[in-house]
């Protein structure tokens, strides 16, 4: 029970903290211009988001019942079950932030899911 | 407004990006840990120790240096790119540190973790041929 609790907090909060980052990304808009001075600059303003810093507490939050989980739990159960958050990440993508998943890339990332799972196992 | 084939381009090399500086990173990590080794214990001077002896190492901070630039690729893509479209694509990480650590740094890779590598490498492809942004016009 404990562990299920944990690795859900871990998922949810990781995918949570993504998808927070990802919109305060989008709320900045698109760059155009790569000269460094200006890549400092846009980052600089990201840092200035609401939203950035609401991932960053969610991905400490993910992190640390990452600590957790690997403290009574095998690393070989704890990183295949992260793999998860593939597909949490897309269903949050789609709920949040409207994105269009189309039957290809939901092929994908179930691939990319179980493939990672793989990795981690070997 | 940019047209879309740059546009992809300009999506493909950053998260090519995003894969080379967050799996360099990695690797400068286990290379930088392994060369410290195993912690003996958590009294306040062994954990002084370990301290030290991780921020006074050159591959531990070429590590700092691949994921900061990892994050900053992420992000600059994230503002156009979907998520859903990133979040696998990054996965290829996975695929280029069992490479590096077979050829490279003759480490053992089993058959098990090359299916999985076979596995990311389609379900990418798939993700790379849908459109890398579904939510406004390009």
């Amino acid at each position: 029970m404990r562990t299920a609790v944990v690795l859900a907090i871990l998922v949810i909060s990781g995918t949570g903290g993504d998808i927070s980052v990802a919109h305060a990304m989008k709320r900045l808009g698109e760059v155009h211009n790569f000269a460094p001075a200006v890549i400092l600059r846009f980052l600089g303003r990201a840092f200035r988001e609401g939203w950035m810093w609401i991932g960053i507490a969610q991905l400490a939050l993910a992190f640390c019942s990452l600590l957790a989980l690997l403290s009574w739990e095998a690393v070989s159960f704890v990183l295949p079950a992260t793999a998860l958050s593939y597909v949490t990440g897309a269903l949050g993508g789609k709920l949040f932030l409207g994105e269009k998943l189309t039957p290809l890339r939901w092929a994908g990332i179930a691939l990319v899911s179980a493939g990672v799972a793989l990795v981690c196992l070997g | 407004m940019t047209p879309p084939h740059s546009h992809n381009l300009r999506t493909s090399v950053l998260v090519a990006l995003v894969v080379v500086f967050g799996s360099a990173g990695n690797l400068f990590f286990d290379v930088g840990m392994k060369r410290i080794g195993a912690l003996h214990g958590w009294s306040s001077a062994e954990l002084r120790y370990a301290f030290i002896a991780v921020f006074s190492s050159g591959w531990i901070w070429l590590g700092i240096t691949g994921m900061l630039l990892f994050l900053a690729a992420l992000m600059l893509v994230l503002s156009w790119a979907d998520f859903t479209y990133v979040l696998p694509a990054t996965a290829a990480m996975y695929v280029v540190i069992p490479l590096v650590g077979r050829f490279v740094l003759h480490e053992s890779v089993t058959g098990l973790r090359w299916m999985g590598v076979a596995l990311i490498c389609i379900g990418v492809a798939l993700v790379g041929q849908t459109s890398p942004n579904t939510t406004k016009k390009v």
